[in-house]
């Protein structure tokens, strides 16, 4: 039961490191789905949403990782 | 043209990524064979491999079932967290904010865990040496399985990306038993760097492919988002190393 416990916690291990970026990441993930449902019509807002928000998360994380 | 882009790019990133994950098993293997001999560690190895071919072949022919939207999504959202983990942990080592990855330290600690473990259960040690070398093909392999799969979704290229993560595995192996070291010269963050910029770009084009987002440029757009992520990460470091410049009396 240990075994799988640990194998599983390394399986989600392979996504989540950082809990705060991965918490990020869903966040743009959920705001761009929310643009692609109300506003399919404007796939663009979607697009922006994910190519401003992924790589500014990421910088922020970074970033303050850097100031611990 | 496009085609070609698209197939270079998934190509790269799978032998990268693969060369990666087997320099990490290799050394796990190298070190159960150093403490207990090749037998366990064989074994061990063998068994990791047997079980990630049978999970392919079980889990490989259910995507086919899943709609293409769907799967885009979920695999893009799974590549934007994996990529992206990568690529903050390259961006954090090479700023010198957390060590770099050192297979030849890897190698001394598994090698003393196993030896104090000789010690202890001397009667179990066979099993337990090898379990640690079928964990390590296992749980290396499934990230180069999950790799050669998402990176591939969607674009019919399964077996080119395949046949990349296969040649990064048997050439990674090939030098393994032929030095019996760890390859420890292997420049890994850089490769992971490269690998997080990669996955992280190819993440973002299927999230946006999933939500239904034309992006400009078809396939050639994924070239737009390497380069994003690269200055991203290449700013980062340089943001970082500046402020530790900066923070030295």
């Amino acid at each position: 039961m240990k075994a799988l416990e640990a194998l599983f916690r390394e399986l989600a291990g392979l996504f989540v490191e950082d809990g705060a970026l991965a918490l990020a990441i869903a966040a743009i993930v959920a705001l761009a789905g929310i643009s692609a449902a109300l506003a399919p019509d404007v796939p663009i807002t979607t697009g922006a949403i994910l190519l401003f928000g992924c790589p500014g998360v990421l910088l922020m994380n970074v970033m303050r990782a850097g100031r611990r | 043209m496009i085609g070609g882009l698209h197939f270079g790019s998934a190509f790269t990133a799978a032998f990268l990524a693969s060369l990666v994950e087997a320099v990490e098993a290799l050394t796990i293997v190298l070190a159960v064979a150093t403490v207990r001999g090749w037998r366990p560690a064989g074994l061990g190895a063998i068994g990791g491999l047997a079980l990630l071919a049978a999970i392919v072949v079980a889990l490989g022919p259910l995507l086919d079932y899943v709609p293409l939207h769907l799967l885009q999504l979920a695999i893009g959202v799974l590549l934007l967290l994996f990529g992206m983990r990568w690529l903050r942990k390259a961006i954090l080592r090479a700023a010198g904010v957390v060590p770099l990855h050192d297979e030849a330290m890897a190698f001394a600690s598994e090698t003393a865990e196993l030896r104090e473990e000789e010690r202890r259960y001397e009667a179990h040690l066979d099993w337990l040496a090898g379990l640690a070398s079928f964990k390590a093909v296992l749980l290396e392999g499934l990230e180069v399985v999950f790799i050669v799969i998402a990176v591939s979704a969607g674009g019919g290229l399964l077996i080119p990306v395949s046949v990349a993560a296969l040649a990064a595995c048997l050439l990674v192996a090939a030098i393994g038993l032929a030095v019996h070291r760890p390859l420890a010269r292997v420049p890994e963050n850089t490769l992971k760097f490269a690998v997080g910029v990669m996955l992280s770009a190819f993440g973002m084009f299927w999230t946006g492919e999933g939500f239904g987002v034309v992006w400009p440029g078809a396939d050639l757009a994924i070239v737009a988002f390497v380069a994003l992520f690269l200055a991203t990460g290449l700013a980062a470091v340089a943001l970082l190393n500046r402020r530790k410049a900066a923070a030295v009396p």
